[in-house]
C-alpha cells in the first residue's frame, strides 16, 4: 500500500502532478490515493519531504526465492523446424544467465526432433531438456502446458522465457496460472536489476503509446513472453558443449482435452514478412486496391515481401498476415519501405528496428519521417512507379 | 447452453499518451469504450445462442462506471449482466483478475462456454482467457477465427497460428478467445436499447463471491509495475531533396549497397 505521512506532507501537489495513473488527487490540500494506484513508486521518488512510502504486503504465493536458479527458454518447434524466436531468446537468455552467474537451459517438445537439441546448444544453451513424442506432433495447451509445468516444478528455474507467438501466448499463461507465477506479456527488453537480481521486463502498453517496466519480486519463476525479432541471436557455434537430457513424461500428462484434427499452413510467399530481408509496405495513402498494386510491384522489383499498415488491411486492400505493428507483426528487415504510411506509433513499433527505413509521403510533417533513414516527400503515385522502373532498369 | 462473455471497459488506447516532460498520462479526451475484441466475443455468443438456444451473460470486473459497457452489451443481444466490483480488486494483474472472474462465474452457477476477446487493448496481454480457463478447469483455445460446428457437447473451431490455422475439436464446457476476423458485430437494435435501459445489473463484491482477500487486487498480483516511460524514437530524419526524379535517383544510389 502507498502510505502518506500527513504530518510531514506539505501539500505541494507534486505527487498528484507526477502520477501517471491519476491515482492521487489533492483534496483540501492533502493527497488522497485512489484505486488506480499501481504502487509504481514515482510519487515516492518525487516527494521532496519524504512523506510517502510504499509498504508491500507479503503475498500468499511467496516462495523461497533462493531455491530457484537458472534461466530457461521454451524452444518452439513447429512444422519440422525451430522457430527463429527461439534462437533470439537463447541470445537474450545467455546474457541474463551470465549476468546472474547461472546456467541457460532450453526445453524442447516435439515429434521426430532428430538433432534439433544440438542446434540449441550451438546457439547458447548449456542444457536442453528434450521430450520427443508423437503426442507433441501438434501443439496443444494441455500436453505442452502440463509437461512444462512439471519440469519447472522439478528443476525450479528463476526465469522462464518464451516467444510471444501464437503458441507462446496461448500456453504460457496457463503454466503461469498453475504455478502462481507472475507473467509479463510481449516484452521488448529484458535486464537484471542490480540490487536484487530481479528480472526487469519492459513492454509496450496502451497500443504502444507507453512503455512499462515490470518485476515479479515475490514469485518464481519470473515468466515472460518476448516479442519476436527484438532480441539478437548469437552466431551458432557447433563446437559448444552442452548436456542433452531426455525427458519421458507420463502418458497421462501428454493427453489433451482438445484434439487437433488438421494443421493448415497458409502463408503466401509475399506474406512471410517476418523473415524477408526487404519489406515494402503501403498505407492509406495508396487509396485503394489498385494503388496498392504499386507497392506489390516495388516489392517484386526489390525481391521483398509486402507489408501494410492497419488502415490498408482494414480497408481490405491486402490481407491481415501482411499487417505490421502493434496488432500485426514485428519486422526487422535490412530495408523497410513505408509508402503512404503516416507513421502512427502503433505502426512504428513494429518496424523501427529495420536497418534502413525509406519513407515516401506527401506530407513533410508526417511522423514516419522521424524514423526514416531516407525520406522522400512526394506523391506515391508518381514516386513508386519511377522507383520500380529505375530498379528494374538497373537489374538490366 | 449457458454462455458467459467477459467484457472489459478500456480507455481508447489510441488517445492515451505519456507527456514526455512530466511522464504523466495525457488523460484529456480519452474515452472509455468496450474492448473492441470483446465486441466480437459478444457477437459470437449471441449468434451461438440464436442457433442453439441458451443464455448469454456478460460479466466484467471493474469500477462502477463499467456498468455502461455492460448495458451496451445488453443492447447488442446479451441477456444478463454482472459487474464484479470492489475496492479490493484494485491493481489486479491478470493472475488476480482470472481468480476474481472465476470465483464470480462459479458463484453465478458456472458456464458451458466462456468467450473472451483475444486481448484487451489497454494491456494487450492476452492472458486472461487462458488463465480463466485454467481456474475453471476448462480446456481452451486462443485466437479462434471461426466456429465450424456445434453438435451436442462437441464444438469444432479454427484457431489462428502464426503460419496458418489449426482445425480443432473440444468438448463443452470450454473457453475460447476470438480474433476480429470471426464476425462482424451487429449494431444495437431498438429493442436491445430498450432492454438495456431496464435490465437489472447483478453487482458482486469480494465478499459476495467468497474470494480469499489475499488473492485479490495488488496483493494477489505477482507482477508489479516499477516504471512507465514514453517509447523512444529513432531520430534520423534525412529528407532527400529535389524533384521526384532526382529523389528517386538519389535513393536508388543509396540503396545499391543493400539491394
Ligand atoms: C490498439 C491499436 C493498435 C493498432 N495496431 C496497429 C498495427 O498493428 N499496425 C498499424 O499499422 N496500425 C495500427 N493501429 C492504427 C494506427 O494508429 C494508425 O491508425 C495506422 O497505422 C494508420 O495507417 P496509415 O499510416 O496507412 O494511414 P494514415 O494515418 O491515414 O496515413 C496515410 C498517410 O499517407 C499519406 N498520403 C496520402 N496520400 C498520399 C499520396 N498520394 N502520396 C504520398 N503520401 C500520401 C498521408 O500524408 C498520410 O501520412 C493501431 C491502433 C490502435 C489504437
Ligand atoms: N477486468 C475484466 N473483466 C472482464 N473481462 C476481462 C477483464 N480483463 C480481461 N478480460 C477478458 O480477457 C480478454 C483478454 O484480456 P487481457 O488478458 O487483459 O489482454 C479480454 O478481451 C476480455 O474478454
Amino acid at each position: 500500500m502507498l502510505k502518506i505521512d500527513l504530518d510531514t506532507c506539505i501539500g505541494c501537489g507534486v505527487c498528484e502532478a507526477n502520477c501517471a495513473f491519476a491515482a492521487i488527487t489533492m483534496e483540501d490540500g492533502q493527497p488522497v490515493v485512489n484505486e488506480k494506484c499501481t504502487l509504481c513508486g514515482s510519487c515516492v521518488d518525487n516527494c521532496e519531504v519524504d512523506a510517502m512510502v510504499i509498504e508491500r504486503e507479503t503475498k500468499v504465493n511467496q516462495v523461497d526465492l533462493v531455491a530457484w536458479s537458472g534461466v530457461w527458454v521454451f524452444a518452439e518447434y513447429r512444422n519440422g523446424r525451430i522457430t527463429p524466436v527461439t534462437m533470439e531468446l537463447l541470445g537474450a537468455g545467455r546474457g541474463l544467465a551470465d549476468t546472474r552467474g547461472v546456467k541457460l537451459a532450453a526445453v524442447l517438445f516435439g515429434s521426430e526432433l532428430g538433432d534439433t537439441a544440438k542446434d540449441l546448444v550451438a546457439h547458447g544453451a548449456d542444457t536442453v531438456y528434450v521430450a520427443d513424442d508423437p503426442a507433441f506432433a501438434h501443439f496443444t495447451d494441455d500436453a505442452y502446458g502440463n509437461v512444462l509445468t512439471d519440469l519447472i516444478r522439478e528443476h525450479q528455474p528463476e526465469i522462464v522465457l518464451a516467444g510471444a507467438t501464437a503458441i507462446g501466448r496461448s500456453v504460457i499463461p496457463r503454466v503461469a496460472t498453475i504455478l502462481g507465477a507472475g507473467l509479463t506479456a510481449d516484452c521488448t527488453d529484458l535486464a537484471i536489476r542490480k540490487e536484487d537480481g530481479a528480472l526487469l521486463q519492459t513492454r509496450p502498453a496502451f497500443g504502444g503509446n507507453i512503455m512499462a517496466t515490470i518485476v515479479c519480486p515475490d514469485t518464481r519463476p519470473q515468466m515472460a513472453t518476448v516479442r519476436p525479432l527484438v532480441m539478437t541471436p548469437r552466431a551458432a557455434d557447433d563446437t559448444r558443449q552442452g548436456e542433452i537430457i531426455t525427458v519421458t513424461p507420463l502418458a497421462m500428462r501428454m493427453q489433451s482435452r482438445v484434439k487437433v484434427i488438421e494443421s493448415v499452413i497458409a502463408e503466401s510467399e509475399q506474406a512471410n514478412i517476418t523473415e524477408s530481408e526487404i519489406v515494402v509496405a503501403g498505407g492509406r495513402g495508396l487509396d485503394g486496391e489498385k494503388g496498392f498494386q504499386l507497392v506489390k510491384d516495388l516489392a517484386d522489383a526489390m525481391g521483398g515481401a509486402v507489408g501494410a499498415s492497419r488502415a490498408a488491411v482494414d480497408s481490405g486492400w491486402v490481407g491481415y498476415p501482411h499487417q505490421v505493428g502493434q496488432t500485426g507483426k514485428t519486422v526487422a528487415p535490412k530495408l523497410y519501405v513505408a509508402a503512404g504510411i503516416s507513421g502512427a506509433i502503433q505502426h512504428v513499433i513494429g518496424m523501427q528496428s529495420a536497418e534502413t527505413i525509406v519513407a515516401i509521403n506527401k506530407d513533410p510533417h508526417a511522423p514516419i519521417f522521424d524514423v526514416a533513414t531516407y525520406g522522400l516527400v512526394g506523391d506515391v503515385f508518381e514516386i513508386l512507379p519511377k522507383l520500380t522502373a529505375k530498379l528494374n532498369e538497373r537489374k538490366g | 447452453m449457458k454462455i458467459f462473455v467477459c467484457v472489459k471497459q478500456v480507455p481508447d488506447a489510441k488517445d492515451v499518451r505519456l507527456d514526455p516532460k512530466t511522464n504523466t498520462l495525457a488523460r484529456e479526451g480519452v474515452q472509455s469504450i468496450m474492448n473492441p475484441y470483446d465486441r466480437h466475443a459478444l457477437e459470437e455468443a449471441v449468434r451461438l445462442k440464436e442457433q442453439h438456444g441458451g443464455t448469454v451473460t456478460v460479466i466484467s470486473m471493474g469500477p462502477p462506471q463499467a456498468e455502461a459497457t455492460l448495458r451496451e452489451a445488453i443492447s447488442c443481444g446479451a441477456d444478463e449482466m454482472a459487474l464484479v466490483s470492489d475496492r479490493a480488486f484494485a491493481g489486479a494483474d491478470t493472475w488476480a483478475t482470472t481468480y476474481t472472474l472465476s470465483m464470480a462465474i462459479k458463484k453465478l452457477g458456472g458456464a458451458d462456454l466462456i468467450i473472451c476477446g483475444k486481448q484487451a487493448i489497454d494491456g494487450d496481454t492476452a492472458q486472461v482467457g487462458p488463465g480463466l480457463a485454467e481456474r475453471m478447469g476448462m480446456p481452451y483455445l486462443t485466437c479462434v477465427r471461426k466456429v465450424v460446428s456445434v453438435a451436442g457437447q462437441v464444438i469444432r473451431l479454427e484457431r489462428m497460428m502464426d503460419d496458418g490455422y489449426d482445425l480443432v475439436e473440444a468438448e463443452l464446457p470450454m473457453l475460447f478467445t476470438v480474433v476480429k476476423e470471426i464476425n462482424e458485430p451487429r449494431i444495437p437494435s431498438l429493442k436491445g436499447k430498450m432492454k438495456a435501459k431496464k435490465q437489472e445489473l447483478v453487482m458482486l463484491s469480494a465478499a459476495d463471491i467468497g474470494a480469499d482477500p489475499d488473492l485479490l487486487g495488488l496483493k494477489g498480483s505477482p507482477t508489479q509495475v516499477v516504471n512507465v516511460f514514453p517509447p523512444e524514437m529513432r531520430g534520423e530524419r534525412c529528407l532527400l531533396e529535389g524533384t521526384a526524379d532526382e529523389q528517386v535517383a538519389q535513393l536508388a544510389t543509396k540503396l545499391e549497397a543493400i539491394l
